[in-house]
């Protein structure tokens, strides 16, 4: 039908954004080689314990500093990625390798990473003397180590849930491994690696913050970079500063989050495991403009001999192997000893560990510890009952309505992923002025952190309760805490228990820096296991360091086997809405 | 022998794969072991089409995967080109059930996997791809992703996907299944168009299903498993004309022939043929949903009572899996009887037929009490002064019958049919079975 239009249409402006698209994409690749250009000049800058690098408070160097970090946040992020990769491909393929990688994935998952920091700065700078490189390595590392395990696991995960299908597909036609890698495992891992991805990148900025000023074996060690202007601004007593610094925190992770994460969410839905298109996706308009433009079609399709030359180069690299008949008998004879093996090896290991501990320190120290643990503990029970009871009702009225939870979710994604210890200096002053011991201020510090993962759990609890069981207890006049006690908090349960296990393990993590507070010269102190680690890991007190971290271990492991995961089972087993 | 109507069947038999005297079973995490395949010899000879035809259980597919060398054999072994198989076996491509492609990957590039796989350079896998793509009638589609097409198209190309690898065996596992009728009629017979016009290169097609009309239209040779573990029932011959006709009565007498084998899956080949009945010990409870067994009888009923089972699946377009456990269940209740493929009601089955949901449930009742599985837990929990007993029990009991793996399910659907009949339930809370209390007052009567 020939309907004349005089009016532009929206082809018009799309054709637009099109001309526009290459431009843009070319200013935006070149503007991103000049940055690291320059950053790369900073980071292998000399370094000696006698001259260490200074901050300056003056705001035109914060755009520097700024990149200096997000420089640090993304290299962490690229080693996490390949480490998971490496790590997740050998659990999932070796049986006997998975008997020990995943145990120690679980275990690394529960140590209190900053409780690390002394030994990887001395590591490091021992590593790269005379160099910057040092620190900024042990930087990115405590990084590294917060954004890793989370996603090696849902890597490993994802391996070992393959469509049969696909398995079987790869194994009849012999996909050579590397070509089974990029086409079958990396696609299937990829949007569990992203989402992951982009919450412990969230969750890094917390170490970002705190790795980039410490105190270890008695020495001051800063990193230009964000977190070391926060630490200068508090040492300074400098209240515009500290603001302003705030506010370059949020604009840094906003941005990263449109111009980053965003884009690469809604770029992995294509490799959603789905039979048709589903109805709603994720829209990035950055995406949109790099979609549109044509330099990276030229590039692409430049590259694919490059593509096909690799393809060639690591066919050989793991051939596809036939499935051997399993000799039962042997392969039992075999895993006997490999586990007594490992075994032995663990034992030695806690054994000596706890030898050299009990001989510096002797045996009361442990029970000193152990009892500051149960302090620390309580801190972490309070704060969970007070998010669950504050922030559960929120969450659910949030994920109730739909229109609030559009609006809301990006907000709450965003303040989660916001550093608590950039909230520590205000909360210090404020107890100060209000004269409150840190005893009962802690878990208020530790709250500010981990809180967000109940609330984000709660609103993604109820918005998985199907409509149809809502219309049911409306139509049956269900309401009030009849209605929260027969579908809210059933529904929500399995949801709520993996926030709460995750806001548990950050509440214990976060107790080393909470525990001890400064502002300007006063220092506020609280008594607890955190404390503890903190003040040995200044100190350079190994024994204790050893002792303390230790004993959080102990404590996290514990709760994780003792309540987390009966919880889990609970809820996996009775209350799964599917 | 396989038909000789084709020049390309009248080439000698020679075996492309031999399974010698194949067993499969599969460790259980509690330390038994699952036995799915015992003692099975195949050979899949040039020229021809083989079905593998049997109800799930039968271990079919497994056998197909043994025969591609995607599962290593407990014992037995495979051999292919005069050489023991051990691993995937590059002769074979196969068609998957669910098509098994790659989301992410575009028509081309799935069609192309196998080929890249071969280390084949880019130009000659682009036109090989091609001409497969062409072949199965996508062209113009080379550049779609999979879900943008229709499940019929999706498996278009998990057949030009095999057909780009020129294999010498075609491996099809029930992959028609996952279509609507009409699809999968159109597919079915380009297919066969193909291999007949010899436009495949390939030798031959091995194919697994469990429609039973499927196996009789494509195949040379139809192959019927039993279940439990999974053996060769009989091998019969398909010496049918093609183009095949299924209004033609030697067609539908073959299918019947079949049904009446698969019907009566606990009885000797030479019993069912002589129509001799011999009830085993105590026979399984049918995988069947009793709810949907009055539906049936009353589609019967309004039949006069008489139904061609063959006719019966059309009609209900229920798989053989879901139609043979209903009537297995209506033969268990003395409802129906099934003979010569057709299923024919008793008075006792018509009655109940037409009954009101009251009465239907108390026929169901006194006839569940007669269905051997039913009659055994009913009286064993008869017996307990409280009427109850541990379901640990059944459990062991159950599994003493029919084995740890297909003990548990029967006792399932036993507490299934238990709560319908309203005879005994099960009770969480004490992991019990216990008689239907609203029977206290009726158990008398039963008696009497």
């Amino acid at each position: 039908m020939a309907v004349s239009r005089s009016f532009p249409t929206a082809d018009i402006f799309r054709r637009r954004l099109g001309t526009l698209a290459d431009p843009a994409v070319i200013l935006g690749v070149l503007a991103l080689l000049y940055i690291l250009a320059r950053l790369s000049a900073g980071v292998t800058a000399p370094f000696s314990e006698a001259n260490p690098p200074t901050v300056s408070l003056d705001a035109t160097n914060l755009p520097y500093y700024a990149a200096r970090s997000l420089l640090r946040m993304f290299l962490a992020l690229i080693a996490s990625t390949l480490f998971t990769l490496v790590y997740g491909t050998i659990a999932a393929r070796s049986r006997r390798a998975e008997r020990v990688l995943v145990p120690l994935l679980d275990v690394l998952q529960s140590v209190p990473i900053l409780g690390f920091l002394s030994i990887t700065v001395t590591g490091f700078i021992a590593l790269f003397p005379g160099s910057l490189l040092g620190l900024e390595c042990a930087s990115i590392f405590a990084i590294f180590t917060s954004q890793a395990w989370n996603m090696t696991f849902s890597y490993y995960h994802s391996l070992i849930t393959q469509p049969r299908d696909q398995e079987e597909m790869a194994n009849l036609y012999r996909l050579p491994a590397w070509q089974r890698f990029t086409t079958i495992d990396l696609p299937n891992g990829m949007i569990g690696l992203v989402w992951n991805g982009m919450m412990s990148f969230g969750g890094g900025w917390f170490f970002l913050v705190a790795s980039e000023a410490i105190s270890v074996l008695n020495k001051k060690y800063t990193l230009p970079g964000i977190g070391s202007y926060l630490g200068a601004a508090v040492d300074a007593q400098d209240f515009r500063h500290l603001f302003l610094a705030l506010v370059t925190m949020i604009v840094m992770i906003v941005a990263v989050d449109r111009l980053f994460w965003r884009p690469l969410v809604a770029w992995a839905e294509k490799f959603k495991n789905e039979d048709s298109e589903s109805g709603e996706r994720v829209q990035s308009g950055v995406l949109n403009v790099l979609r549109r433009a044509r330099v990276i079609a030229l590039v692409g399709k430049g590259l694919s001999p490059v593509a096909e030359g690799v393809d060639r180069l690591l066919r050989p690299v793991g051939r596809p192997h036939p499935p051997r008949p399993v000799d039962l008998r042997r392969n039992w004879l075999v895993d006997g000893a490999y586990n007594v093996v490992l075994l032995l090896i663990v034992v030695g290991v806690l054994v000596r560990l706890g030898f050299f501990v009990v001989r510096d320190v002797g045996v009361g120290e442990v029970g000193l510890a152990l009892g500051l643990g149960l302090l620390t503990f309580l801190r972490v029970l309070v704060l969970i009952a007070f998010a669950a009871v504050v922030w559960t009702p929120i969450g659910v009225w949030i994920g109730f309505n739909p229109r609030i939870s559009r609006v809301a979710q990006p907000i709450v994604q965003i303040l989660a992923s916001f550093p608590a210890n950039f909230i520590f200096p205000f909360m210090t002053i404020f107890f100060i002025r209000t004269q409150i011991s840190l005893n009962y201020g802690a878990p208020l510090l530790m709250a500010l952190g981990a809180q967000w993962y109940i609330l984000f759990n709660s609103i993604a609890g109820a918005m998985a309760i199907p409509n149809d069981l809502k219309e049911a207890a409306e139509n049956f006049g269900i309401r009030g805490w009849k209605l929260w006690r027969s579908l809210i908090l059933p529904g929500i349960f399995p949801a709520w228990v993996t926030g709460a296990v995750t806001a548990s393990g950050g509440a214990w993590n976060a107790s080393i820096v909470a525990e001890i507070v400064s502002w300007g010269n006063t220092t506020l102190h609280a008594t607890g296991l955190g404390a503890y680690i903190a003040d040995a890991t200044t100190t350079g007190d190994w024994p204790r360091i050893v002792l303390g971290i230790g004993v959080m271990v102990l404590y996290v492991v514990g709760l994780n086997r003792l309540v987390w995961r009966r919880l889990y089972n609970l809820a996996e087993a009775k209350y799964k809405l599917s | 022998m396989a038909t000789t109507l084709f020049p390309k069947n009248t080439a000698m038999a020679a075996p492309i794969l031999t399974a010698d005297h194949v067993s499969k079973s599969f460790p259980l995490p509690d330390g038994g072991a699952l036995h799915v395949l015992d003692d099975v010899s195949v050979t899949l000879n040039r020229g021809e089409i083989l079905a593998l035809l049997g109800r799930s259980g039968s271990g079919k597919s497994t056998l197909l995967r043994i025969l591609a060398g995607l599962i290593s054999p407990t014992s037995g072994g495979v051999t292919a080109n005069g050489a023991a198989v051990s691993g995937p076996n590059p002769d074979v491509a196969m068609v998957f059930q669910s098509f098994a492609l790659l989301p992410w990957l575009t028509v081309q590039e799935n069609v192309e996997l196998g080929l890249k796989a071969q280390g084949i350079a880019a130009k000659v896998r682009a036109a090989q791809a091609n001409a497969a793509i062409d072949m199965v009638g996508l062209d113009g589609f080379e550049g779609a992703y999979p879900k943008e097409l229709s499940g019929g198209m999706r498996q278009r190309v998990g057949f030009a996907r095999a057909f780009a690898v020129r294999p010498r065996a075609l491996f099809m596992d029930e992959p028609f299944s996952a279509l609507d009728v009409l699809t999968a009629e159109n597919l079915r017979g380009e297919l066969l168009d193909l291999w007949v016009e010899q436009k495949l290169d390939t030798e031959a097609i091995l194919i697994v299903t469990h429609n039973i009309e499927e196996a009789v239209l494509l195949a040379d040779r139809v192959i019927v498993l039993g279940a439990n573990p999974g053996h060769i029932r009989v091998e019969l011959p398909v010496n049918l004309p093609r183009p095949r006709e299924r209004k033609e009565s030697a067609f539908q007498a073959l299918v019947d022939r079949i049904y009446t084998i698969m019907t009566r899956p606990n009885e000797e080949i030479e019993s069912v043929a002589t129509g001799v009945k011999q009830r085993p010990t105590l026979a399984p409870l049918p995988d069947a949903a009793v709810g949907m067994l009055g539906g049936l009888l009353e589609i019967v009923e309004a039949q006069s009572g008489k139904a061609d089972l063959f006719r019966l699946s059309e009609t209900l377009l229920l798989d053989v899996d879901d139609l043979l456990p209903l009537t297995d269940a209506a033969q268990q209740l003395a409802f129906a009887t099934v003979i010569g493929g057709d299923l024919t009601l008793t008075p006792l089955g018509a009655t109940y037929a037409k009954a009101d949901i009251l009465r239907s449930k108390e026929l169901f009742r006194t006839q569940a009490l007669d269905v051997p599985v039913i009659r055994l837990i009913h009286g064993l929990l008869d017996k307990q002064g409280d009427g109850r007993l541990r379901r640990a029990f059944f459990d062991d009991l159950m599994a003493r019958h029919f084995g740890r793996e297909e003990g548990p399910k029967q006792l399932e659907r036993a507490i299934d049919w238990g709560r319908y009949a309203e005879l005994f339930t099960f009770d969480p809370e004490s992991d019990t079975l216990v008689l239907d209390p609203a029977l206290d007052g009726a158990s008398p009567v039963q008696g009497g």
